[in-house]
């Protein structure tokens, strides 16, 4: 065992992830309490270790299997990175990555996990998480005093300027040769997302509606207003797998991050993944028939007016 | 080809959840509980491959509150078995222990595809498709969309954030995490839902003994501070709408 914090670092579309300058703050600020090093472990695009500079040192590896993200692959040689490093504590973040690699390397390495950690301390011989749970209804602490833990961050939980460094880092070289010749999965390509009828990141003013508008016919009720304030409309998650408006209108984690100077938000709860794509707007006024709906923590002004009574006398007023 | 489901029930996030005494887990006498939204999605995904090919679809949960309901449902809306694992305890049971519970009795039972929901909202140690996947040594995928057969094939469409979707090709078996089944889910009437609990058909199995564990300490369980609040607009529809009109205008917009 090593007082080290190892960061998994992340890319996509040959950049590194915001995400990642997360993981290393906070990883810094923990391996220098424990008085150990920060390490980032970055697999394919080796020329990216260049921008790792907060960490001690970089441990790369390449093959062509590790270009892009493929589960398999990344796991055996995560694994054995830390079978050899013996990292106290790895960071990955909840991406897909995230999730997926996180939860086969608690039972492969045998360490706890614990994830959707928003608050990370380190304690003396311990670690303190603070994740959340039940979609960001009730918190779990949770201590961590073994020799080895993992922890999953959900993406802005903490600053990232301190995760930018300035100087190179150390490269070094992790040899995944024979973990990767046999797989069982293989990633025959990587789609990026195609732009749909309207750019819902280029907007000012955006107006979104989730799951409380009931139904695909509701739709039209908030696709008037929108028309009137002449704003894309964006919408949850869930309409879109509804099949009711276009993958292009998906805003959060696994649609679009959007930052417009106005984000109107109608029957949306405010899951932290919906969050996540839209945390950097300027103003966000949200409706929501429930007081206790957790956006209205994130909202800057907000509603309990049923939307059904109140999208009407906005459309009367904007129209009229 | 034989594919398993996972069904798990989840307290109902629309109502309040209270702590109960202890703090580290919620006060579950009063809670209504509901399906994982995602494990519909999962039973979707695989009654439209039983649709598309030759499939035996056997949907599998623990003994939870209401489980049979959703067992039944399962099976009303053309799953061809429902298994429920029965003695693993009540209330909160750690992914963990969980995914070794179940990954035992999978195990013994040779499927060629497992399919689970992309996860639940009471993940506190990680997500199940991939610590099942780690116990039964099988490749996995999670936030998957789309899944087709060829032969012994699963081809996946894996969603990466951002929008960015990766295409892959699993050797089967194999355990995948779905997030959205390729068209909304069907729908079961009550009356067939009725029929199906008549017909009987629930296999009830022992869970497999784990000593499992998340390996941590849970300290306790609390209800979030709030960094900020966002100030409230009272008054009538009108009224409101009145203020949100000036807050648009006054970003210039
Ligand atoms: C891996 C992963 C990725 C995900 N990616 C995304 C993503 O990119 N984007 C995303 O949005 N979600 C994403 N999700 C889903 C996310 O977890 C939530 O399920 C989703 O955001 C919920 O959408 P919602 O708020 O519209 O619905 P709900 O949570 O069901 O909320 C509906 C709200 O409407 C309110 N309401 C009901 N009726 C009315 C009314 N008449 N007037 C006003 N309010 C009303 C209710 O009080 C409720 O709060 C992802 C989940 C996972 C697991
Ligand atoms: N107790 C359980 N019984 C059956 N399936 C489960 C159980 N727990 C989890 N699952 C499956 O695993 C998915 C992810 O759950 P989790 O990782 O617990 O969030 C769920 O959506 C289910 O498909």
């Amino acid at each position: 065992m090593s007082n080290d914090v190892l960061v998994l670092a992340e890319h996509r579309d040959g950049a590194v992830s915001d995400v990642t300058f997360e993981l290393l703050g906070k990883a810094r600020e923990i391996a220098a309490s424990w008085g150990g090093r920060t390490v980032a472990l970055l697999l394919g695009q080796r020329e990216l270790a260049a921008e790792l500079g907060a960490a001690d040192t970089v441990q790369c590896a390449e093959h062509a299997a590790l270009e892009t993200y493929n589960p398999e692959a990344y796991e055996a040689v995560v694994l054995q990175a830390l079978e050899q490093l013996e990292p106290r504590l790895v960071l990955t973040s909840t991406t897909t990555v995230g999730l997926d690699l996180g939860a086969a390397l608690s039972v492969r390495w045998d360490a706890p996990l614990v994830s959707y950690v928003t608050g990370l301390s380190a304690g003396d011989g311990t670690a303190l998480a603070t994740a959340q749970i039940y979609g960001g209804k009730l918190l779990a602490e949770v201590e961590l005093s073994g020799p080895r833990a993992l922890c999953a961050v959900l993406a802005g939980s903490f600053p990232h300027a301190a995760g930018r460094g300035e100087t190179a880092p150390t490269v070094e070289t992790l040899d995944a040769t024979g973990l990767l010749d046999d797989l069982r999965t293989v990633v025959t390509s990587v789609v990026s997302p195609e732009g749909g009828d309207v750019d819902i990141t280029a907007a000012d003013l955006l107006v979104s509606v989730g799951r409380g508008i009931g139904s695909q016919a509701n739709l039209e009720v908030v696709e008037e207003l929108a028309e009137a304030l002449g704003a894309p409309l964006a919408a949850s998650r869930p309409l879109i797998d509804q099949g009711w408006l276009p993958k292009a209108r998906q805003v959060g984690k696994s649609g679009l991050s959007v930052k417009p100077k106005v984000y109107l938000m109608f029957g949306i709860s405010g899951a932290p993944e919906h969050l996540e794509g839209m945390r950097d707007a300027e103003l966000v006024i949200a409706c929501n028939t429930d007081a206790k709906a957790p956006i209205f923590d994130v909202a800057d002004y907000g509603t309990t007016v049923d939307l059904f009574d109140l999208v009407p006398e906005l459309v009367s007023r904007v129209a009229g | 080809m034989r594919i398993a489901v996972l069904l798990k029930q989840i307290p109902d996030l629309v109502e309040d959840l209270e702590l109960a005494p202890d703090g580290t887990d919620v006060d579950r006498e009063f809670l209504a509980f509901t399906l994982n939204e995602f494990d519909d999605q999962a039973l979707e995904e695989a009654l439209c491959l039983k649709d598309a090919g030759d499939a035996e679809v056997v949907a599998v949960a623990l003994e939870e509150p209401d489980v049979d309901q959703c067992l039944y449902t399962a099976l009303a809306k053309g799953a061809d078995r429902a298994v429920k694992l029965t003695g693993a305890g009540e209330g909160w049971i750690d992914g963990h222990r969980r995914s070794a519970i179940l990954a035992a009795w999978l195990a013994t039972a040779e499927f060629d595809l497992i399919l689970t929901g992309v996860q639940a909202a009471d993940d506190l140690d990680g997500q199940l498709p991939p610590l099942l996947a780690a116990r039964l040594g099988l490749p996995h995928a999670s936030v998957v969309v789309r899944v087709e057969l060829k032969g012994q094939v699963a081809l996946v469409r894996q969603e990466l954030g951002g929008g960015t979707v990766a295409d892959e090709e699993l050797r089967l078996p194999a355990v995948i995490g779905i997030q959205a089944a390729r068209q909304a889910p069907r729908y079961a009437s009550i009356s067939r839902i009725r029929q199906a609990q008549q017909a009987g058909g629930l296999e009830e199995v022992g869970a497999p003994a784990t000593d499992a564990g998340p390996g941590y300490h849970l300290v306790r369980l609390l209800a979030p501070e709030a960094a900020g609040h966002a100030q409230m607009l009272g008054g009538s529809a009108g009224e409101v709408a009145e203020r949100i009109v000036e807050l648009i205008r006054a970003k210039g917009l």
